[in-house]
């Protein structure tokens, strides 16, 4: 069998692609249980493990740039590569987003709840959906399932219009709610942002699998 | 722009045995064309039918056209010296001959009746400066050729390709016997030939044909699989036979 070792090198760069994608959607997750739960120890571990979502990410750049330096990948190969190499920096800049609405969280802090968080936590749940099936669609090699997940941000910028016109009403019917509901608005910024970076990192699949570099995901925001 | 070689539809035989089938490929002029594939895929026999230096070959038989500038190099009109002349070739081994490096390079014009004692020394100059060699023996160059190292004696090879004046040169695997260093001196050189030259190289090296040349072609088993921009071949092959080779999946 040739290039028995390229290809266990290959199969160890996408397996830690899993598992970054994996710390990137439980610290999203658990970002969301924090503040829907207020609970601050939870979001100040979210921020904390940050840095080993940072770290990771190195770890994978390093690991495409010796497959690259010392294996000279060409065509199919070299797309995968380059596609995880901007994979991570999607997944990198989710866990900041996450991070963000755990900072959120603890700056919320024990204030009275404005409302309970519905559309927020679908948000959330539906972004960590969307990252996984993405990344399963990575593994997989297939565009199709990823053009299909480009297609679903729609929902998350549609909640993302409700979470909005919700938090507006409260704020124009009392003015005292401007702060809270600013800091929720934030949160869901965060999100809509979140599932955004999954649309490119579906593009980033359709070009490992195709070679062609399609902007197809066109944000509403 | 009408391509500098043309080949159509060539078959090539030694003896039963079909080496090349329906090769049908255009060469640029002033361009830098890699010709790559397996041992045996017919790529050198390719390479050689474009100055007919298979026509030594006992029982060696090619049908289809090679048009250089539109002529057919393989009519009974015409004549093979002139072919040579203008399409060099150099091989694998560096191979000078056992005489100095002037007379190295001098050898061409001499057998073309330039014996011009000026003329020669003209020549001889421009085609080391050509193969950036000049600076490295124009205090020695009534030397033996033979005691240059091999990356030298390659250049030298490829002086005394340039010193007959050829619009195309032939390049059979020219640094598989070179180091590294002498390797990317070989290669920076090609690079300023081609502005000058039309130059097809055969190469087992996959990241020397991505790295030097602007075309490439893939043969396997005596087929020209594809065949196109050396950027698009390496990032997105068409076939999945190029593909497969080209990611070291092949076999």
């Amino acid at each position: 069998m040739p290039r028995q070792s390229f290809e266990r090198h290959l199969h160890e760069l996408q397996d830690e692609v899993l598992v970054l994608g994996s710390m990137v959607a439980s610290a999203t997750d658990r970002s969301m249980e924090a503040l829907k739960n207020r609970d601050l120890e939870l979001a100040k571990q979210v921020v904390s493990d940050d840095r080993k979502i940072n770290r990771k990410r190195f770890d994978i750049e390093e690991m495409c740039l010796e497959l690259l330096s010392t294996q000279q990948p060409m065509a199919g190969d070299l797309r995968i590569i380059v596609a995880v190499l901007n994979i991570i920096v999607d997944l990198e800049r989710m866990a900041d987003y996450a991070e963000g609405t755990a900072k959120i969280a603890i700056m919320i802090g024990d204030e009275p709840p404005l409302k309970p968080l519905v559309d927020l936590p679908r948000m959330a749940e539906k972004s960590t959906v969307m990252l996984r099936r993405s990344l399963d669609a990575f593994i997989k090699r297939d565009a199709e399932a990823a053009r299909q997940i480009i297609t679903e941000d729609d929902e998350v910028d549609n909640l993302y219009d409700q979470v909005f016109r919700e938090l507006l009403v409260f704020m124009m019917s009392d003015p005292r709610t401007i702060t809270r509901a600013t800091r929720l608005i934030w949160v869901a910024h965060n999100l809509e942002r979140t599932a955004d970076r999954v649309t490119n990192i579906c593009e980033r699949v359709i070009f490992a699998v195709t070679g062609k570099m399609e902007e197809i995901a066109v944000s509403k925001y | 722009m009408d391509p500098k070689i043309r080949t159509a539809n060539i078959d090539f035989f030694y003896g039963s045995r079909q080496v090349l089938r329906k090769v049908t490929l255009d060469i640029k002029e002033y361009s830098i064309t890699a010709l790559m594939g397996p041992s045996g895929c017919g790529k050198s026999t390719f390479l050689r039918a474009l100055n007919r230096m298979n026509d030594i070959i006992p029982k060696a038989r090619l049908s289809g056209q090679v048009l250089l500038d539109g002529s057919d190099i393989y009519s009974a009109e015409t004549d093979v010296v002139e072919v040579r002349k203008r399409v060099g070739m150099v091989f694998q081994q560096p191979n000078p001959l056992p005489k100095s490096i002037f007379e190295n390079v001098a050898f061409g014009p001499r057998m073309l009746g330039i014996n011009h004692r000026s003329k020669l020394e003209k020549t001889v100059e421009r085609s080391l400066k050509a193969a950036a060699l000049w600076d490295e023996v124009k205090d020695c160059i009534d030397q033996s050729g033979l005691a240059l190292s091999g990356g030298q004696q390659q250049r030298l090879c490829i002086a005394r390709a340039l010193a007959v004046d050829p619009e195309v040169i032939l390049m059979d695997e020219p640094c598989s016997a070179l180091d590294p260093v002498a390797t990317l001196k070989i290669e920076e050189l090609m690079y300023d030939l081609k502005k000058e030259y039309t130059i097809v190289i055969v190469t087992h090296n996959m990241q020397q044909a991505a790295r030097v040349s602007e075309w490439t072609g893939f043969f396997l088993s005596g087929e020209l699989v594809e065949y196109g921009k050396t950027s698009e071949l390496f990032k997105r092959p068409r076939d999945k036979r190029t593909e497969d080779y080209i990611t070291g999946r092949f076999g």
